[in-house]
């Protein structure tokens, strides 16, 4: 069973290399993007142990290690 | 008296520290391999800098989880000086020692600089004697110094007292100017509510001696010694 984990700043802290990165978009002359925000994405291989289960226990590893929830948010995505 | 200078996989200043240590003020320090778990018999903690495994995931993430942080943990409870250096202070914060986090510099730069700090409250081990508003000339040498916490942490921090250190300029002025990182409020020391955990991300280590351009660094040495001295047995 596969798991996506994507950790991405919140809203409302700036993230430098987003906005770097837009700056960059529009010198390319890729217009019309409106914000940028990086993060990082992480994909985690599991034991057949259930999806609700697995949530459970990515859950407590994204607010153990994963994410830092003072500046980070996370999503996981379990399946696929 | 004997100080500890905790070493991960990626410490590059504990040497650093250990020579300011022992061969500056010279106090008995000793190397503590981040495996141990054990700090008894050690009067003061230094967790100096570096790039703990690489700053992999974030900088502090995984030396958090390191059997010696379970020490530190507990003697910073028993009310032990501790003092976290760069790194060092990255990883305080992500071991929940001291409240927010670091990002990347606003500058999206590594900054390597000497810095004017403004000291804002003498009640550490490590500034007890440093009046508030005395201005010390210490460098910094980072990328992920820009010290982060929500707007209500900020105003605790500072009601409370436990902003040790501002970025200023060299008339002690807290400008925006002299802020190299982007760090809120221009902050670059804070400590816990009983003000024994410091975190700094400036190098004291770096600048104990004049013939390293500043020997202001000495001064938290000094104090820490100081402190020590008078603390009852």
């Amino acid at each position: 069973m596969k798991a996506k984990i994507y950790v991405t700043l919140k809203r409302g802290v700036l993230d430098p290399q987003g906005k770097a990165i837009h700056a960059s978009l529009s010198h390319l002359g890729i217009n019309g993007v409106e914000d940028v925000r990086v993060g990082k994405f992480m994909e985690i291989t599991l034991k057949e142990i259930g999806v609700e289960e697995a949530r459970r226990r990515l859950d407590d590893a994204c607010r153990r290690l994963l994410a830092n929830t003072v500046i980070e948010e996370y999503r996981i995505e379990i399946g696929g | 008296m004997k100080t500890a200078v905790l070493v991960f996989p990626g410490s590059n200043c504990d040497h650093d520290a250990y020579h300011a240590l022992k061969h500056g003020i010279g106090v008995d320090a000793d190397f503590v391999w981040h495996r141990r778990s054990s700090l008894d018999g050690f009067d003061a903690v230094v967790i100096p800098g570096g790039f703990t495994y690489g700053d992999y995931l974030r900088s502090g993430a995984m030396a958090k989880l390191s059997p010696v942080m379970g020490a530190v943990r507990r003697f910073a409870e028993g009310g032990g000086p501790v003092i976290g250096i760069c790194n060092g202070f990255q990883i305080l914060l992500e071991a929940g020692l001291l409240p927010g986090a670091m990002l990347v510099n606003d500058s999206l730069r590594f900054v390597c600089d000497f810095v004017h700090l403004r000291a804002g409250t003498d009640r550490t081990p490590f500034t007890r004697g440093i009046q508030e508003g005395t201005i010390l000339k210490i460098p910094v040498a980072h990328y992920q110094g820009n010290y982060y916490a929500d707007e209500r942490t900020l105003s605790s921090l500072e009601e409370r007292g436990q902003v040790v250190f501002r970025y200023c300029d060299p008339e002690g002025n807290v400008t925006r100017e002299s802020n190299p990182n982007g760090s809120a409020r221009n902050i670059a020391g804070i400590c816990n509510e009983g003000g024994n955990v410091l975190g700094m991300m400036p190098h004291p280590e770096r600048c104990s001696e004049e013939v390293l351009g500043s020997a202001d660094g000495r001064r938290l040495f000094d104090a820490m010694v100081a402190w020590l001295g008078e603390r009852p047995a």
